[in-house]
């Protein structure tokens, strides 16, 4: 168990004299708190393996510090370090039962036979394998494997934190909510530090109670699932998380007022000290735009198609070239194929170059 | 479903009937017929039962010691050389780089043993253990060893062994480095999360996948070395006396040189069967040894 700080931590799997650009993570400074539940959230390739890999050791960074509570352990090897890590497709020593599984961890650090057996029959009991102990570890379902996965990482008592690499990939649907809540109860009773990097939201904000979001190599934001739902930090985050993501329409903003298409939309707050020459836009989620009949005063858009999502419905709609999504209330129909778009301004957020600007009351 | 039913489908069967019927079955039954037969030339033939299977099976007479002690000295030989191969052949593939352009340069060098011909293998170790020309031989005897294997049996044992490693370890090698590569790198990198030492990664994840792959291996290393004619025939030619006399070279002899068709008919035969029996034999130990018993449905 320990707190795990990364100091100007990148790497580059070109080598360190790559152009930063071309780095899979660039540099990062942050914590994570003993006994939280972390989700690395990101598309495909932003680098979320590789930041896991680093803290667990498989790779070595190309610069930076990682430290376990204060200590520096970056040369450490992966043996040394007391990480635990469950990878995407379910890694079984087959020849093994599944306790002989969940001991190897232990016999290959010479724990005595007695503390071994204590130890297994604990984690199989607390993952219900019990009744599998001593079966060969083939043949069984790929959500038991990688309960057994889990359990060679949490057999050892002295391990700093589970690491979890889109560990539910292989798992049938509708055991994913299981094995979820297996992961949330055992992360509440056994006080570890849990990082769980996935790219679907749905598991990164069902799991976590700190979701960081990576894009491109870099930590945009992190934060609960609240704040990144209210008040994204970056333009990524906006439109990576919810469903449909946020809207981001390009505008001219000035004082409290964003020009969009020639229509003013009234702001809750001043910006005037914007950067200058940075492409401005207003991010507002689609929760806070209401599509109405066209009126006098109200932006006008055209309908391209309305999404029954069941509880709510979705107007897809265009300006111009940006295209946006918006409540479409009950009943709501449009005699010409166009809708007028209504903001709440309480939720409309300014982003200079793709970054949150904070406005003044 | 409907089956379409139409008999004239078996034309397109009868040219393989044919074939295998001219290739295998006739030739097979020839030697059938041979067997139970003895004849002394002019095409005139006597009928002898089981006569020489009885022969084959009794040490006391000339064909039966012939036989059997041909026997023994190959089934030493192929228990030898899978002893030396397949350890070998699996340090050689675990000590080979993972990828790189080193990869290439290995695979072929170590295919290239595999793709000379077998006597021309017998020709470059008949020169090179030559004392009085061939490297190995000469080298030896220079240092003071006295390698001849021409006039010692055991000289003569130990260059048929060591030049069998050297054409066929690649083979073992070549299987196994195909068996590690289909290992995903997850296995090796849990292993060092859960602090697996060398041995216990060889042990656990290793060897276990390697398993089929090595099962082929030791299948065609034992059969081909079982049948083993032309490279010792050409390094000893059986010699010295009978010391490395293998059965094929044995069957020859009797076939060719005496042309006792009978005989060598039924030595074929027994020789043969031996074979098919032995791998039979490999291949269920070894499949049963893998997969331990039906399917286990409904886990967790």
């Amino acid at each position: 168990m320990a707190r795990i700080d990364l100091v100007d931590l990148a790497h580059s799997y070109g080598g360190n004299d790559a152009p930063q650009d071309t780095f899979a993570l660039k540099p990062v400074t942050m914590t994570w708190r003993q006994g939280g539940a972390y989700a690395l959230l990101g598309p495909s390739g932003c680098g979320k393996t590789t930041l896991l890999n680093v803290i667990s050791g498989i790779i070595t960074p190309s610069s930076g510090k990682i430290l376990f509570d204060g200590q520096d352990i970056t040369p450490l090897s992966t043996q040394k370090r007391n990480i635990a890590q469950v990878f995407q497709f379910p890694v079984i020593y087959d020849t093994m039962t599944v306790g002989q599984n969940l001991a190897f961890p232990l016999k290959n650090r010479g724990v005595p036979k007695a503390e071994i057996d204590k130890r297994v029959a604990e984690i199989g009991r607390l993952l219900d394998l019990e009744p599998y102990l001593n079966r060969k570890a083939t043949r069984l379902t790929a959500d038991a494997k990688q309960k057994i996965s889990l359990g060679r990482g949490l057999v050892r008592s002295d391990v700093a934190a589970v690491l979890f690499d889109e560990p539910l990939t292989v798992i049938d649907p509708e055991l994913k909510w299981q094995l979820r809540s297996k992961l949330k109860a055992l992360h509440r009773e056994l006080d570890l530090t849990m990082i769980y990097v996935t790219h679907d939201q749905t598991e990164a904000l069902t799991f976590a109670d700190t979701v960081v979001v990576m894009h491109d190599g870099r930590v945009v934001q992190s934060g609960t699932p609240a704040e990144l739902f209210d008040k994204p930090a970056h333009t990524f985050v906006g439109y990576f998380i919810g469903s449909p993501g946020m809207n981001i329409i390009p505008a001219e903003v000035r004082g409290r007022e964003a020009k969009v298409d020639g229509h003013v939309i009234a702001l809750n707050r001043a910006y005037d000290n914007l950067p200058a020459g940075a492409k401005i836009e207003i991010g507002v989620r689609p929760e806070f735009v209401d599509a109405v009949a066209p009126a006098p005063g109200l932006l006008t858009s055209k309908i391209e198609r309305i999404d029954d999502l069941g509880r709510i419905r979705f107007a897809r709609v265009r300006i111009g070239d940006a295209k946006l999504a918006a409540r479409a209330p009950n009943g709501f129909t449009s005699s010409d194929g166009n809708a007028g778009l209504k903001f709440d301004p309480a939720h409309i957020h300014v982003y200079a170059d793709s970054l949150l600007v904070e406005g003044a009351a | 479903m409907d089956k379409t039913i139409n008999q004239k489908a078996w034309f397109l069967v009868l040219p393989v009937f044919l074939v295998v019927a001219f290739s295998a079955v006739l030739p097979l039954m020839t030697v059938v017929n041979y067997s139970m037969q003895d004849t002394f030339g002019n095409n005139q033939f006597f009928w002898n039962g089981v006569g020489w299977f009885k022969e084959l099976l009794d040490p006391s007479t000339d064909l039966g010691g012939r036989f059997l002690a041909s026997l023994g000295r190959n089934l030493f030989f192929s228990l030898v050389i899978l002893a030396i191969e397949v350890p070998l052949g699996i340090v050689v593939a675990l000590s080979m780089p993972r990828d790189g352009w080193t990869v290439a340069a290995c695979l072929v060098t170590l295919a290239l043993p595999l793709l000379i011909p077998w006597n021309v293998v017998g020709t470059i170790w008949q020169i090179f253990g030559r004392p009085d020309i061939g490297l190995l031989g000469y080298t030896l005897n220079a240092m003071g060893l006295d390698y001849n294997y021409v006039s010692n049996a055991v000289d003569a044992w130990i260059t048929v062994i060591v030049m069998d490693v050297w054409h066929w370890t690649s083979l073992v090698a070549l299987l196994c480095y195909a068996g590690l590569k289909s290992i995903p790198e997850a296995y090796y990198q849990a292993a060092q999360i859960d602090g697996a030492s060398r041995w216990a990664v060889f042990k656990a994840i290793q060897l276990p996948k390697m398993n089929r792959v090595l099962l082929i291996a030791v299948l065609l290393r034992f059969m081909d070395s079982f049948m083993i004619y032309t490279e010792p025939f050409v390094v000893t030619g059986g010699g010295p006396g009978n010391s490395t006399t293998f059965v094929s070279i044995e069957l020859v002899k009797i076939a060719l040189g005496q042309f006792d068709l009978g005989k060598a008919a039924a030595l074929s035969l027994v020789y043969n069967l031996i074979i098919l029996i032995v791998c039979w034999i490999f291949y269920t130990v070894m499949t049963n040894a893998g997969s331990e018993r039906k399917p286990q449905e409904g886990a967790v």
